[in-house]
């Protein structure tokens, strides 16, 4: 690799790590949308942004550079509580991702298209122009908090903006000192971070300009608490950490407030439970966009009898919030501009402090939904600004979306049950950014007759695998191989000292306790080299997570296409595969799950009608089961009707009359599997069913894996894909067959039986054999790849199963177990039916390795066609 | 301590603290091109606390937006300690960031640079500063 190609990769692998982290907050943030975003996610986000800039500015990369500068820029503000994170801001995110993934794959590529130049730079100034500002405060709350001047001074703009917002929410501030052992402070404080965070936030750590002794250092951590002292205290315990209250002078209007907040009646507390956003902010919505049918938060601008300050409980450690928001008094609606939403559905919500205020909310909780943002947002500049309240010039007009005429469309198509901007408008397309840019094996992907008939079809290359085939490694991991590693050497050295002694010692015959030395030095060799390999292994490993996250960005984003509503929910994200796998699972799942959201869940209203609940469940689970995993999608949907199944397989010919009378249900069920099963009138009947789902079937066949379906008739549908964890190195079966040897994967490999001939029967002209009373379908390899029979007097029989299914191979010999890697076929082999691959077995020689899930096929198409 | 004038002979030390792997990587090659330097990498404000007592470094290169203690926190560190104070320090900041610049230069940064910068504006600043010809 040339150095700039080398420079080029290693830019790629850095920045698709960058997006990657990026999608995940963003992910997050869309999950949560309408709720205050934790500041520490957003932050998050613009570190990446920063980063990549950075990034790209370095490499030279200038269209990535300028897009992530706008990027930046906007999150910058966002952070800073200059702009609020509304969906037209969100959605505009989740766009230039989508331009960012597309800009480093054509990098990657080497390539650079005019079109996508051009997207990028347009999406690059829309950020620009982006998002209503927040209104300015006449009073800087940190003008009010004691803080040295020099301590200050090494704050970064956020971390100030952070302490501001603290000192703003009446949050009690504590400097948390402590020392650490130089050696080992970053765990000591982790630690301490760790203890922290449940508490409230760490708004800045700082190390003590003081020397702390010839191995020691002191840190200040400044931080907000959301607890009382006391809880603080206990939270503290067994660290070195000592606690000393910041001093925050209470504001000019303090004392009033306290005086409303003493008679405030609490009777309003639990019907607004529901109403509290986590952690508020000023950041108040301000763009029609945020205004959300249904938010009951319209009542947040209660009329009050008072105008009432924060600062209010300063000194009540045990409700850390201090402001108390509810200063919209009527004088501050009367002159409110005319509503520009549309009536009800267009409440602004508002930020609330924190259940307490709730309930210390004075006055009737009037139900008056229809306030207009106008009316919402003076209520809220005046709880911001009381002062401003009372003077007696409450409101302003509120200042429109700048420049962003999306907005308004997304708030009507959200209005009208949940259709977002995916309908309405040229908002993003996070579809295109999940299946990514260019995928690496598009020709894998359905053909276009397969595809569904579905109003937003995937485009056919479209693929979620990465970028990249780096694997990021646990140190921990590393390190572990690296001392065995170690390990090896040293035997290797006692190996070398006994080869030399029995050179030195010659002709004189070895002896007996020689032969014993060289005897445990390899064994002890051998267990380490197992450990080695297993450690390389678990190298490869990464969670499935990583692909459930991406997929959990596309299901948002059908759902909302599709107008249905789910509940996505994922399990089992921590289980580990294969990198490789990983990668190649992400087209198969996500085919399945468009198949969910699309046909198989029902809209809410037919849902109702059903007696289901509203919203449906799709759902993602990974768990292991021994040397495999076991992933399941499934949804509460309508179900498939295995008898339209069995109608359309017999009306194309797929199974004949006998065969269809003979199939149980999952039979029947499975018959969808079959290539040529979907066609696009079978779309229809079969409510979509079966779409490209002989292609998924054959991606995990190439995986080793395979699918099997449950349904239910109105109870809905799982799809569940066996995998094995690992492709890299396995066990195998060594078995032979007329004189030909052929590996066996061992994982699939359930147990081996010797048969007499006498003892295999036909049934409906299929072989079989009674295993425990149950019957198990047989074939013999010989016959099925065409090898001269021999005679024998019995037959091994090799048990493999994956999942559900069982088969029985016949073979001649059993030769050994061996660890064995698979290498593929290349060219014409590759489609060769039932071999997985070749594999050296040591002795130089190559024998083949079956392909166990294509075997299982292909011994049940048997049954079909023999009938 | 520290910052030596006039020391030609001997190879100096300099220390980047970087979080972006590849930036660092992009700083590191340039100041290593300059004859006499050798660089002394890290990815964290907190690794760079551990170095400093380590080692003797004649500059110090750092990013401002780090994830575990800023570049400034870092900055006022060192030029409070009476160890490391004469160190010469330079900052890397990126556009747009300029509250955060100044109060690095406040803090008592020597000089700062801009990403993306030019190979060619930190090998003359490290000339400058390390006294190499």
């Amino acid at each position: 690799m040339s150095p700039a190609s080398k420079a080029l990769a290693e830019f790629v692998a850095e920045a698709t790590e960058i997006l990657e982290a990026l999608g995940k907050d963003l992910l997050v943030l869309d999950e949560r949308r309408g709720q205050e975003a934790d500041p520490e996610r957003v932050n998050g986000i613009f570190r990446a942004a920063h980063s990549l800039k950075g990034l790209a500015g370095l490499f030279g990369q200038e269209r990535i550079s300028r897009l992530a500068h706008g990027t930046e820029d906007l999150l910058d503000r966002l952070r800073l509580g200059k702009l609020l994170l509304d969906d037209a801001v969100l959605d505009t995110l989740i766009e230039a991702l989508d331009a960012f993934q597309a800009l480093l794959a054509e990098t990657a590529h080497g390539s650079e298209s005019e079109g996508l130049s051009r997207r990028a730079e347009g999406m690059a100034e829309r950020l620009g122009r982006l998002g209503a500002p927040v209104a300015a405060r006449d009073e800087d709350p940190l003008d009010r908090l004691e803080l040295d001047a020099q301590v200050r001074a090494v704050f970064t703009e956020y971390e100030e903006h952070r302490l501001r917002e603290n000192v703003r929410r009446g949050v009690s501030l504590w400097r948390v000192r402590a020392a650490f052992d130089l050696s080992d402070f970053d765990k000591g404080l982790a630690d301490l971070n760790a203890r922290l965070k449940p508490l409230g936030e760490v708004i800045s750590t700082l190390p003590s300009a003081q020397p702390g002794g010839a191995h020691g250092i002191a840190f200040d951590l400044i931080f907000g608490a959301q607890v009382a002292q006391a809880e603080l205290e206990s939270g503290l315990k067994g660290t070195p950490a000592e606690l000393s209250q910041l001093t925050v002078r209470p504001s000019s209007a303090s004392a009033r407030s306290a005086e409303a907040l003493s008679r405030a009646p609490l009777a309003q507390a639990e019907s607004h439970a529901a109403l509290v956003v986590a952690s508020p902010t000023d950041v108040l919505p301000q763009t029609p966009a945020t205004r959300r049918g249904g938010r009951k938060k319209g009542a947040r601008a209660t009329p009050a009898p008072a105008a009432t300050a924060p600062g209010a409980r300063a000194g009540d450690a045990s409700h850390p919030v201090v402001e108390s928001r509810r200063a919209a008094a009527p004088e501050a609606r009367a002159d409110a501009g005319p509503p520009p939403g549309p009536g009800p559905a267009s409440q602004a919500w508002l930020p609330l402090a924190d259940p307490a205020t709730w309930g210390a909310r004075p006055g009737p909780a009037s139900g008056d939904w229809a306030l207009s943002a106008d009316e919402t947002r003076s209520g809220v500049e005046a709880t911001e600004g009381h002062e401003e309240v009372a003077a007696g010039r409450g409101t302003r007009p509120a200042r429109g979306p700048v420049g962003n005429p999306g907005a308004a469309s997304v708030v009507e198509a959200r209005s009208q049950g949940g259709r977002g901007p995916g309908t309405s408008g040229p908002v993003p397309s996070l579809v295109t950014y999940l299946q990514g840019p260019g995928g690496r094996a598009p020709g894998r992907t359905a053909p276009a007759s397969d595809r569904p008939a579905a109003p937003a079809p995937v485009p056919a290359e479209s693929s979620l695998r990465s970028l990249t085939q780096t694997v990021r490694v646990d140190i921990g991991r590393l390190d572990g191989l690296i001392n065995m590693v170690g390990e090896l050497l040293l035997i290797k050295a006692n190996l070398q000292r006994l080869a030399e002694s029995a050179r030195v010692d010659g002709a004189v015959p070895l002896s007996k306790l020689f032969g014993q030395e060289l005897a445990r030095e390899t064994r002890g060799l051998e267990r380490k080299l197992e450990a080695l390999q297993e450690g390389l292994l678990e190298a490869r490993m990464v969670p499935v997570g990583q692909v459930f996250d991406k997929l959990a960005r596309l299901v948002r984003r059908i759902t909302r296409e599709a107008g249905k509503e789910i509940d996505f929910v994922i399990g089992g994200g921590e289980v580990e595969l294969d990198k490789l796998i990983v990668e190649e699972l992400s087209d198969p799942l996500m085919h399945l799950i468009r198949n969910a959201i699309d046909h198989g869940v029902e809209p809410p209203e037919v849902r109702l009608a059903a007696g289901k609940p509203r919203r449906a469940v799709v759902a993602l689970r990974a768990e292991q089961k021994g040397n495999h995993v076991v992933i399941e999608v499934s949804d509460d949907g309508a179900g498939i009707d295995e008898l339209r199944v069995r109608e359309v397989a017999l009306g194309r010919g797929l199974i004949t009359f006998a065969q269809a009378e003979e199939m149980g249900r999952r039979e029947l069920l499975n018959l969808i599997f079959l290539p040529g099963f979907s066609t696009a009138r079978s779309v229809s009947e079969l409510s979509g069913r079966g779409v490209g789902l002989d292609v998924v079937k054959n991606n995990l066949g190439n995986l080793s894996g395979i699918i099997d379906v449950w349904s239910e008739r109105g109870k809905g549908t799982a799809f569940h894909l066996t995998l094995p964890v690992t492709l890299a190195i396995i066990r195998a079966l060594v078995v032979g067959v007329s004189a030909r040897t052929y590996a066996v994967p061992l994982n699939s490999v359930l147990e081996i039986l010797s048969v007499q001939p006498g003892d295999i029967r036909t049934l409906e002209r299929r072989e079989v054999l009674d295993v425990r009373g149950q019957t198990l379908p047989f074939v013999r390899l010989s016959r099925l790849f065409g090898l001269p029979e021999r005679p024998v007097s019995r037959y091994f029989v090799v048990v493999v199963g994956l999942a559900q299914e069982r088969l029985g191979i016949a073979v001649d010999e059993l030769h050994g177990q061996q660890d064995i890697v698979t290498k593929p076929l290349g060219g014409r082999l590759q489609s060769v039916r039932g071999i997985s691959g070749a594999t050296d077995l040591g002795n130089r020689r190559t024998v083949l390795v079956l392909d166990v899930a294509a075997l299982l096929e292909e011994g049940m198409a048997q049954e079909r066609r023999r009938a | 301590m520290g910052h030596r004038p006039g020391r030609v002979l001997m190879r100096v030390k300099v220390l980047i603290v970087e979080d972006s792997k590849a930036s660092r990587e992009y700083i590191a090659s340039t100041v290593e091109a300059v004859e006499g330097i050798d660089a002394v990498v890290t990815s964290s404000g907190f690794e760079a606390l551990k170095l400093l007592p380590r080692h003797r470094f004649d500059l110090i290169i750092t990013d401002i937006n780090m994830p575990d203690i800023n570049g400034l926190e870092l900055i006022n560190f060192v030029k409070k300690n009476p160890n490391y104070r004469d160190v010469p320090l330079f900052i890397i900041t990126t556009e747009g960031r300029e509250q955060d610049r100044d109060r690095g230069m406040a803090l008592g940064a020597a000089e700062y640079l801009v990403k993306p910068f030019q190979p060619g504006s930190l090998e003359s600043l490290l000339r400058r500063y390390l006294k190499l010809p």
